[in-house]
C-alpha cells in the first residue's frame, strides 16, 4: 500500500521538476527585482539581527565582531528558508484547488514542491553569503561536511510539516492564518537572532524547537569550526523523521477527500 | 471477460448537503455531534444523499460510452471516482490500463506562463513524459492552430483559443482509456469538429472513451452505447440511440407538472384533415389542437409550439401570441381550445412536439409545458436529408 504511493510519486518525478520550474518561473516572471529577490528576505533578516546584536553588544559593553555579525548570517538564511517554504506549502494546495479536484496525481507533489523552489532561492543566497564570508576571511574546516547533513534534515522536517499543514488548510480555512502569525513571531522562540546558550537554564527548552539544532549546529560548523553537538541533532533528525513519517501517510489518508472539501 | 478494461461494481458515493466545518473552531462540536449519533451502513443522515446509488457497468476494449443524464444526476462525479481524484464510499471498480482525465480542458494552465511553457506543464500534470511532450510538440501546437500565439502567455487568450491548447493537448496523451467532461461544447463548430475527428482517430487506435456531454447529438455520433443516469441511479443502458431516445421520452415528464397548475395544458392533438395521426408526409398541412384550462382567474398567457428534432433540437418555435396580436385571459373554470396550423416543411425523421403556456411578458414563467407530446415521423421520398425542406429542384 504505501510503497505503492512512493512508487507513483517516484513515477511522477517529472511532473515535480516541472511544477518546481514553474513556481519558480513564475516567481521571477514580471518582477521588478528579479533574482535579487532571493536574497531580498535573507538581507531583511540579516539587517535586523545585526540590529539586535548591536543592540546588545552595547548593553553587554563588548564590542561588536565580525564572527558575530556572521553568526547572524548563517542562522538568518535557513530560517528564511523555513519561513518561505512552510508558507509556500501550506498554500500550495490551496493554490492549485483547479488541479487538486481536477486531475489525479500524486497531490504531495505541491507541498514538496514548494520546499525545493525555496531552496532554489536558498541555494542562491548561500552561494552570495559564502563568497562573502570567504573574502571576509572565515576559513574553512572539515566540519563544514556537516552542512549537507544538516540541510537534508532541515529538508526532511520542512516537507513533512509541508505535507501536514497543505492538507490542514484545505480542510479549515483558518491554517493559513495560523501559520502566517506563527511563522512571523518564531524568529522569536528560534535561536536566530541570538545563541541558545544565552538563556542559560532555559537554553534547552529552545533547543526543542526543532529548528534551533540545525541552526545552532549550522554556526558551530561554518563560524566555530567545530564538531555540532551531537545529541541534539539526533533529536531534530527524529523529530524530522516523525514529522515526515506522521505527515506523508496522513497527507495519503486524507488525499481522496481534497476533491470534495475544496 | 479479459477485454473488459473499465468496470464498476455497486459504485456509491455519499454527499453532505450543506457546509462543511470550516474553520478549527466549528470542530469540536461536530466531532462531540458525530460520538453520539453514528450512521452507518448505506443509510443517511439528514444533511447527506447518495450523488451515486449502487451504480455498475462495463466497458470493453475500443468502446466508446457515453454517459447522459440531467444536470446533478452524478455524471460528473463518477467520472471523478474514475479518474482517482475521489473515492466511492461504497463499491469498488477496477481500471486496466493508462487513463487519462479530460475533467476540464486546460485546467493547471497558468495564466503568467506562455503558451509553449503551458503545454509542457499540462502535459507532464497529464501524465505524458518530457521526451514524449517534445516529440508531438508540433503536432499539439498545429492541431490546435495557435502557432503564431505560442509564445504569449497564456492570459492573453480568448477563452476559446485556451480551450483549444487545452484539449489539443490531452488529445495527444494517447491513453488506453480517456475519460472526457463536456468538452466538445468549447471552441467553435470547426474545432468542435476537430475534437470529435480525433476522439474517433482516438477509439479505431484501440483507446477506450468515457464521454459525459449534455450534447445528444455528439453522444450518439460518438458513442455504440450509453448510460443514463439520474438522481445518481442508473436509469437504463444500452445502444446509444435507444437510451438517448428513453432519456426524451422521460426527461420530459419531470418538466410536467400540470395536476399542481393553476394554469394547465388539458389536451393536445395533432389532426391532419380532421383525424388524429402520427404519420405525416413532407408538405403536409396539420392542425395543433390545444385545450387551456385554468382554476383561477388569469390574462397575460400566451401560447408557444415548439418541434425539436431526435436529437433533442429545437428546429421550430412559434410565438404565437405575435400572430393574434397579444396574449389571451382566461376565467376561472374556463377552457380554451386553440386550433395551430403547421405546414410540415421538414426532411424525413422523427419530431417532437412540445407546447407551453407562458406568461406574456416573462417567458421565463411558464404556467405549464408538455414535451414531447407525441412522435412525428415525417416521411418523404425526396433526396432531403436533415430537417429544413426547401423543396430543391433541378432546373
Amino acid at each position: 500500500m504505501f510503497s505503492d504511493h512512493l512508487r507513483e510519486l517516484i513515477r511522477s518525478r517529472e511532473l515535480f521538476l516541472i511544477i518546481v520550474w514553474r513556481d519558480i518561473k513564475i516567481k521571477y516572471k514580471q518582477s521588478i527585482m528579479g533574482f535579487l529577490w532571493a536574497i531580498f528576505m535573507p538581507i531583511m533578516i540579516i539587517s535586523a539581527g545585526i540590529l539586535v546584536k548591536y543592540a546588545m553588544s552595547v548593553v553587554s559593553g563588548k564590542p561588536l565582531v565580525l564572527s558575530d555579525v556572521s553568526t547572524v548570517s548563517v542562522k538568518s538564511l535557513p530560517w528564511a528558508f523555513f519561513v518561505g517554504s512552510i508558507r509556500f506549502a501550506t498554500n500550495s494546495l490551496l493554490g492549485n484547488t483547479n488541479l487538486v479536484s481536477k486531475i489525479h496525481f500524486p497531490k504531495e507533489i505541491f507541498p514538496i514542491a514548494s520546499v525545493f523552489s525555496n531552496l532554489f532561492d536558498f541555494v542562491i543566497a548561500g552561494v552570495t553569503l559564502a563568497l562573502i564570508l570567504a573574502i571576509a576571511g572565515i576559513g574553512v574546516s572539515i566540519y563544514l561536511l556537516w552542512v549537507p547533513v544538516l540541510l537534508i534534515i532541515l529538508i526532511v522536517q520542512m516537507i513533512g510539516l509541508g505535507m501536514l499543514l497543505s492538507a490542514a488548510s484545505l480542510f479549515f480555512r483558518d491554517v493559513k492564518y495560523i501559520v502566517e502569525v506563527l511563522l512571523t513571531f518564531g524568529i522569536f522562540f528560534t535561536p536566530v537572532f541570538y545563541e541558545a546558550e544565552m538563556l542559560g537554564r532555559w537554553s534547552t527548552a529552545i533547543m526543542l524547537n526543532p529548528v534551533a539544532p540545525i541552526l545552532e549546529g549550522l554556526n558551530a560548523c561554518i563560524v566555530l569550526h567545530q564538531g555540532p553537538d551531537p545529541v541534539w541533532i539526533i533529536y531534530s533528525a527524529v523529530v524530522s523523521c516523525l514529522v515526515l513519517g506522521i505527515g506523508y501517510p496522513a497527507f495519503k489518508k486524507l488525499e481522496p477527500l481534497f476533491a470534495e472539501s475544496i | 471477460m479479459s477485454d473488459i478494461v473499465l468496470e464498476g461494481e455497486h459504485v456509491s458515493k455519499k454527499f453532505k448537503k450543506g457546509e462543511l466545518y470550516d474553520s478549527l473552531r466549528d470542530l469540536i462540536p461536530a466531532l462531540t455531534g458525530k460520538i453520539f449519533r453514528k450512521v452507518r451502513g448505506h443509510e443517511l443522515n439528514e444533511k447527506e444523499f447518495w450523488a451515486l446509488d449502487d451504480v455498475s457497468f462495463h466497458v470493453r476494449r475500443g468502446e466508446a460510452m457515453g454517459v447522459i443524464g440531467p444536470n446533478g444526476a452524478g455524471k460528473s462525479t463518477l467520472l471523478k471516482i474514475l479518474s482517482g481524484i475521489m473515492k466511492p464510499t461504497e463499491g469498488r471498480f477496477v481500471v486496466k490500463g493508462r487513463l487519462s482525465a479530460l475533467i476540464e480542458v486546460g485546467a493547471g494552465f497558468h495564466p503568467d506562463l506562455t503558451g509553449r511553457e503551458n503545454v509542457f506543464l499540462n502535459g507532464a500534470i497529464l501524465g505524458m513524459s518530457r521526451n514524449e511532450i517534445k516529440q508531438k510538440f508540433d503536432e499539439i501546437v498545429h492541431f490546435s492552430g495557435l502557432e503564431e500565439f505560442i509564445d504569449t502567455p497564456v492570459k492573453r487568450y480568448s477563452s476559446g483559443m485556451y480551450a483549444r491548447l487545452g484539449f489539443s493537448v490531452a488529445a495527444h496523451i494517447n491513453p488506453d482509456i480517456l475519460l472526457v467532461d463536456e468538452v466538445l461544447s468549447v471552441g467553435d463548430w470547426a474545432f468542435q469538429q476537430k475534437c470529435a475527428e480525433k476522439m474517433g482517430q482516438l477509439m479505431s487506435s484501440g483507446a477506450t472513451i468515457i464521454f459525459i456531454s449534455h450534447n445528444l447529438r455528439a453522444v450518439t455520433n460518438l458513442c455504440n452505447r450509453c448510460l443514463l443516469l439520474e438522481k445518481g441511479k442508473v436509469v437504463v443502458t444500452g445502444p446509444s440511440e435507444e437510451v438517448v431516445k428513453h432519456y426524451l421520452d422521460t426527461a420530459s415528464q419531470t418538466l410536467v407538472g400540470a395536476s399542481k397548475n393553476e394554469v394547465s395544458i388539458s389536451e393536445v392533438k395533432i389532426l391532419r384533415d380532421g383525424v388524429e395521426n402520427s404519420r405525416f408526409s413532407a408538405g403536409d398541412k396539420i392542425i395543433v389542437q390545444v385545450k387551456v384550462s385554468s382554476t383561477i382567474d388569469c390574462d397575460d398567457l400566451a401560447l408557444h409550439v415548439y418541434l425539436r428534432d431526435n436529437n433533442d433540437y429545437q428546429v421550430f418555435h412559434a410565438y404565437l401570441e405575435l400572430l393574434q396580436n397579444g396574449g389571451f385571459s382566461l376565467k376561472k373554470g374556463e377552457t380554451r381550445e386553440f386550433n395551430v396550423e403547421l405546414s410540415l416543411h421538414l426532411a424525413v425523421g422523427v419530431y417532437y412536439l412540445g407546447v407551453m403556456v407562458v406568461n406574456l411578458h416573462d417567458v421565463s414563467k411558464m404556467h405549464d409545458h408538455k414535451f414531447p407530446l407525441g412522435k412525428m415521423y415525417i416521411e418523404a421520398h425526396d433526396a432531403v436529408r436533415c430537417v429544413a425542406n426547401l423543396y430543391p429542384r433541378i432546373l
